[in-house]
Formats: C-alpha cells, sequence, structure tokens
C-alpha cells in the first residue's frame, strides 16, 4: 500500500475544507498520513486526527510555520519524503504555492488540479480552461499532486482515529518575512463550499449595487462571487473571483446575474449541479450552459426574486 | 537590476478551443496564437521597473518552435531590450512540461544572472501553475507568487498577494522569483515605432542540448478528450416561473 503524505491547511485553530477533500483523494492511492504543521495549532492536530480515512496525523509546532510560508513548509515536507510514495495538497491558493516547490526539489513532475484518479499513477485534469479534458499518467516513482476540492466529496471530520506523533522543525528561510493579511470579512458562507452561489458581472455596474445580489444571497443563505470584469472594475475583493484562474465552485445551485459567460468564467462553475443565468442579451453564452434563464433587466428581475422567495418563506 | 521574464507563446484566449478527433491533444495548427496573458502582465511590471529607473535591463526569454520569437518580438515591442529564444519542437502545451521549463529557466538564469525572474502565474494552455514556484525552488531562492502589487525596498521587494481569503503581504530578499495576478497592471499595446524598433532588437538562439537540460516529458498525456458537455436549458418567461421550476423541477429552493 502507498503511503501518501497530505499537507494539512489551517489558520492554527481549524483545519481548511479543502485539506478534507485532498484527504478523499489520497485515500483513494494509499495510506493517509496528514501533515498539520503551524504553530499552536494543537486544536488542528486534533481534529486531524478524528477525520476518517487518515492513519496518522504528524504534528510540527514551531513559529517557522505560524504562517503559511511556501520555503518553509516545503523544506519540512522534503525533509519528511523519503517514508512516502505521494505527496497531495488542495488546489487552493496555499496548494498551488507549495506543491511545485516541494515536487521540484524532489525531482517529481507535479500533476496540478487532478479531478479524478483513474489509477495509482494515472489522474484526470482539465486543460484549456476546461476545454479538454486529459489523462495523464506519471513516470515518476513518487506522486505530486493537488487536488481540485469540487471534484472529490470532504472526507467525514468525525470516525477516525489517527495516531499524533511529533516532529522537529526544519530550520526556516531567511529570505522570505510573512507580513501580513487582510481578510475579506464576511458571514456569508465561504464561496468554494456553499450549497447556493449567487454571483454577479459586469452588468452590475457598480459597486454599490452589489447590493441586489447580497439580498438575494441572504434569502438563498448563498455565497456571493464575482466575474472577472467585475472583480477588475472594483465592485468586489480578489477573492470573490470564480472561473479559470480563480475559485472553482461546484454548488446545488449557481445564480449568474449580468455575466456574459466567457469560457474562462464558465470553467469556474460548470460543474454547478443547476445553473440560473440573468442577463439582458437573450444570445449571451451564459444561456448555453443555464439550466434556466432569464432574459430582462437584473434590476428588476433580481429585486423580484428576492421579494418572492421573502413571501414564500412568510407563507410556509 | 536585471531582470528576466519568461514569455509563453499560446493559443489565443479568445479563440474556442478543439480536441481533436484521434484524443491526442487540441488543435493548435492555424489557430491563433499570443503571448500568454499572465506573461504580458509580468514583462508590462519589469518595463515599468525599468522606466522608473528601479531595473537596468529587461531581458525576455521564451521556450518553444520557430514561431515563439513572434512572443519575444512582441515582449521587445512592449520595451524588453532583448530576448533568448531556446528552440524546442516539443509541444509546449503537453510533452514540454513545467518542471523542464523551470530546468531550462534556471540554467538561463545562471547564465545570465539577474536580480529578479518576473513570469505569469499560470499558462491558460496547460493551466498548470507551476514552473514560477519549482523554478525559486531549484535556484534556493525565495517566491512571491499571484502578485497584485510590488514595492521596491531595500534589498528586497514587498509583495501583495491574491489569495484564496483576501489579500496576504509578503517580503522576499532578491534575489527572488515573483509570479504575476491579473490585478498588478493593465499592459500596454505596442506602438507602431516600437514594433519597428523590436525588429532589430537581439534574439540569442539556444537548445536544450547547450543549456544541459533533459526535457523529456515525465507525464504522458494519454489521452485528450472532450469534457462532457452540458445540456442548454430552457428560457423561463418571469420570476413566478423560474421559482417553479427551482422548487418543483430542480428542487434546489
Ligand atoms: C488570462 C485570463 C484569465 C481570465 N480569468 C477569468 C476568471 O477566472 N473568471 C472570469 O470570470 N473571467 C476571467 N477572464 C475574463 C473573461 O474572459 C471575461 O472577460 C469576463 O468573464 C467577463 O465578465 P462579465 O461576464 O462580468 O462581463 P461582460 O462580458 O462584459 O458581460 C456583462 C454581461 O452583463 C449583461 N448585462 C449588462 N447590464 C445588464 C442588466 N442591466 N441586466 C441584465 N444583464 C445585464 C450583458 O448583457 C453582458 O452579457 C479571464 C480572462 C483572461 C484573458
Ligand atoms: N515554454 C515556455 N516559455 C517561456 N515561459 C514559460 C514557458 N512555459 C511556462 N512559462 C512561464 O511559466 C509561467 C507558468 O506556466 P505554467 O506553470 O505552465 O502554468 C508562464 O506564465 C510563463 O511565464
Amino acid at each position: 500500500m502507498a503511503e501518501i503524505l497530505v499537507v494539512a491547511e489551517h489558520d492554527n485553530a481549524k483545519l481548511d475544507k479543502a485539506t478534507l477533500h485532498g484527504v478523499t483523494a489520497a485515500a483513494a492511492l494509499g495510506t493517509v498520513t496528514l501533515l498539520v504543521a503551524g504553530e499552536g495549532a494543537a486544536a488542528v492536530a486534533e481534529a486531524a486526527a478524528k477525520v476518517a480515512g487518515v492513519a496518522k496525523v504528524v504534528h510540527v509546532d514551531d513559529a517557522a510555520y505560524a504562517e503559511p510560508v511556501a520555503e518553509n513548509l516545503a523544506s519540512l515536507v522534503v525533509a519528511m519524503a523519503d517514508g512516502y510514495d505521494g505527496f497531495v495538497v488542495g488546489a487552493s491558493t496555499f496548494g498551488k504555492n507549495l506543491m511545485p516547490r516541494v515536487a521540484a526539489l524532489l525531482d517529481l513532475a507535479q500533476i496540478s488540479d487532478i479531478v479524478e484518479v483513474v489509477g495509482p499513477k494515472s489522474f484526470k485534469r482539465y486543460i484549456y480552461a476546461g476545454n479538454a479534458l486529459a489523462t495523464v499518467e506519471t513516470r515518476d516513482a513518487k506522486l505530486a499532486l493537488t487536488v481540485r476540492t469540487t471534484a472529490f466529496p470532504a472526507a467525514a471530520t468525525e470516525g477516525g482515529s489517527a495516531s499524533v506523533e511529533t516532529v522537529q522543525a526544519v530550520a526556516p528561510s531567511d529570505l522570505v518575512k510573512f507580513l501580513g493579511r487582510e481578510v475579506s470579512a464576511s458571514e456569508r458562507p465561504e464561496l468554494t463550499s456553499a450549497r447556493v452561489v449567487v454571483s454577479g458581472g459586469r452588468g452590475m455596474g457598480s459597486g454599490e449595487n452589489f447590493v441586489i445580489v447580497e439580498a438575494l444571497a441572504d434569502q438563498l443563505g448563498a455565497a456571493v462571487g464575482a466575474s472577472r470584469a467585475a472583480v477588475d472594475a472594483g465592485y468586489v475583493p480578489n477573492d470573490y473571483q470564480v472561473g479559470q484562474t480563480g475559485k472553482i465552485v461546484a454548488p446545488e445551485l449557481y445564480v449568474a446575474v449580468g455575466i456574459s459567460g466567457a469560457i474562462q468564467h464558465l470553467a469556474g462553475m460548470k460543474d454547478s449541479k443547476v445553473i440560473v443565468a440573468i442577463n439582458k442579451d437573450e444570445e449571451a453564452p451564459i444561456f448555453q450552459v443555464a439550466d434556466y434563464g432569464l432574459v430582462g433587466d437584473l434590476f428588476t428581475i433580481v429585486p423580484q426574486l428576492t421579494e418572492a422567495l421573502k413571501a414564500s418563506k412568510a407563507a410556509s | 537590476m536585471k531582470i528576466l521574464v519568461p514569455v509563453k507563446r499560446v493559443v489565443d484566449y479568445n479563440v474556442t478551443v478543439r480536441v481533436k478527433a484521434d484524443g491526442s491533444g487540441v488543435e493548435t495548427a492555424n489557430v491563433k496564437m499570443s503571448m500568454n496573458p499572465f506573461d504580458e502582465i509580468a514583462n508590462e511590471e519589469a518595463i515599468r521597473l525599468k522606466e522608473k529607473g528601479a531595473a537596468s535591463e529587461v531581458v525576455a526569454v521564451t521556450i518553444g518552435e520557430a514561431k515563439a520569437q513572434e512572443t519575444l518580438r512582441t515582449a521587445m515591442a512592449m520595451g524588453a531590450d532583448r530576448a533568448l529564444h531556446v528552440e524546442t519542437q516539443a509541444r509546449t502545451d503537453t510533452e514540454l512540461q513545467p518542471l523542464a521549463v523551470a530546468k531550462l529557466l534556471q540554467a538561463l538564469v545562471e547564465r545570465e544572472q539577474p536580480d529578479l525572474v518576473i513570469m505569469g502565474k499560470q499558462a491558460i494552455d496547460d493551466d498548470s501553475n507551476q514552473t514560477g514556484q519549482m523554478l525559486a525552488a531549484l535556484l534556493g531562492w525565495p517566491q512571491a507568487t499571484f502578485a497584485s502589487k510590488i514595492e521596491l525596498v531595500e534589498g528586497g521587494l514587498e509583495v501583495t498577494r491574491e489569495v484564496d481569503a483576501g489579500l496576504e503581504k509578503l517580503w522576499v530578499k532578491l534575489p527572488a522569483i515573483v509570479t504575476v495576478d491579473l490585478r498588478l497592471n493593465e499592459p500596454r499595446y505596442a506602438s507602431l515605432p516600437n514594433i519597428m524598433k523590436a525588429k532589430k532588437k537581439p534574439i540569442d538562439k539556444l537548445t536544450p542540448e547547450e543549456l544541459g537540460v533533459d526535457t523529456a516529458p515525465r507525464l504522458t498525456y494519454v489521452k485528450v478528450e472532450e469534457p462532457p458537455k452540458r445540456q442548454a436549458g430552457v428560457k423561463v418567461a418571469d420570476v413566478p416561473a423560474l421559482l417553479d421550476k427551482l422548487k418543483s423541477e430542480a428542487g434546489v429552493i
């Protein structure tokens, strides 16, 4: 049985959901060890040990891992590498930043953003903004993978009883310093794991107008996303961007408001279960992937929809 | 400060890509090709650093077939000073893979001794998002990926990075690798006089053999297929009709 090391993403308090999806993909390949490197992250290591499918947790507690610095995490993974046949992480910005560094240090080719495990060395992934689906096989002795989180279910957070082992830190790099972060605070569900997503595009016309989308999102218990055009125009922050080069989402319901449906946007949402498009241009390409399309002015339709949802809730 | 900018020739982002019927790959013959959009942003940033007086020279580099020189001409028309072309017949979307590209770039960095490499976060053909991080690893340099702002400070750079939770700020010591995201800048269009001038700028030609790098693929593309198509749905007349569909047909609300 292959030994697979999954690198946990966390904020020293909570295990990130991307890791749970990574565990599911890794479990299809072998026995899973979860690496929790952090500072004061004992609670994360404890939670990691309960994740179903995890055989062992390796916990490293050191100031070097207080923040997700790729240089330091990569050195640690490389120091542990001998015991493992594969290295796996979620295809979040954390994973995308880290895994290629690990792979190159170990002279391994990486397979990015896998959507299916075909065999022990063989995986499916999208190329060309989702226009083509490739089956890729590695000739290397070990695996280096990032995992598209929407393509694998999250491992259960209860049911596991992994052993926890502690390991020494590796000397940190003095070539890099973490200076800080600006997090967009939101009460809403997280975009990549929300059951419903409402996204706005250039058609919103301004950042202020996003209140219309937010009001609808409130009624649906939804996360709010956006097209690149809306982010570039400064209507919403960068972490709202859905698409080829933004976040990949696959909710049960995706509502695209004032979004034309460029291939780069579709790449990030076309695996949603049900897609609704609201657009005044009946020729907009978004209608080619939408299950339900509504042609008209979003400034009329979206508030109507919000009100109707409110009314039907009040009635039930 | 000398800056190296790797630029890749890719199928233009506006082209509707077709998968070949035999499953061997994507059709690239007679298709419009352009510089990878992220690399335009990287090149623009390097040129701005030069215009500000912070950089002395901007060197563009590409790895690809003979025609990839067009991409180098574009980079120089935007303002790069000179260019390097590592020629290979391998398909750059599938056969020439990020680890090999990183090793070739490592060899070029050792020759050219730049203080900074600025490159795209992702090539829009292979969508790998690996090469910059791999190059940093091979050189033992720090990496600042997905940059939306770059500031020069004493001995290094302060880089604002676009991450899933928002923004992160990092200090990296030079020499360093920076990979760029969409919001860093808006690349300029090359003017006609600059396009003419770029024709006279030098391109040095090299081969992977001269650089001593084995570029044999580690990954085999066993099959490339058309992804499952989504059925186009229906247009509904109004909000009540939409709600009815979502409730009774789709069952999502
Ligand atoms: C390298 C690269 C990477 C990219 N990555 C991404 C990515 O990750 N995600 C992404 O989204 N894009 C990405 N793009 C950009 C993409 O190509 C499109 O430009 C972008 O998705 C367009 O956004 P949009 O649909 O909001 O704007 P537009 O295409 O301008 O569409 C606006 C739509 O709003 C409609 N509209 C306007 N007013 C109203 C109204 N009052 N009522 C109803 N409808 C209205 C219009 O009919 C139109 O269809 C990328 C591009 C490149 C080159
Ligand atoms: N063949 C190439 N020639 C020059 N630069 C390249 C090449 N392939 C990749 N790159 C650089 O590496 C970045 C990331 O590519 P990738 O890792 O393939 O997504 C690109 O944006 C380019 O800057």
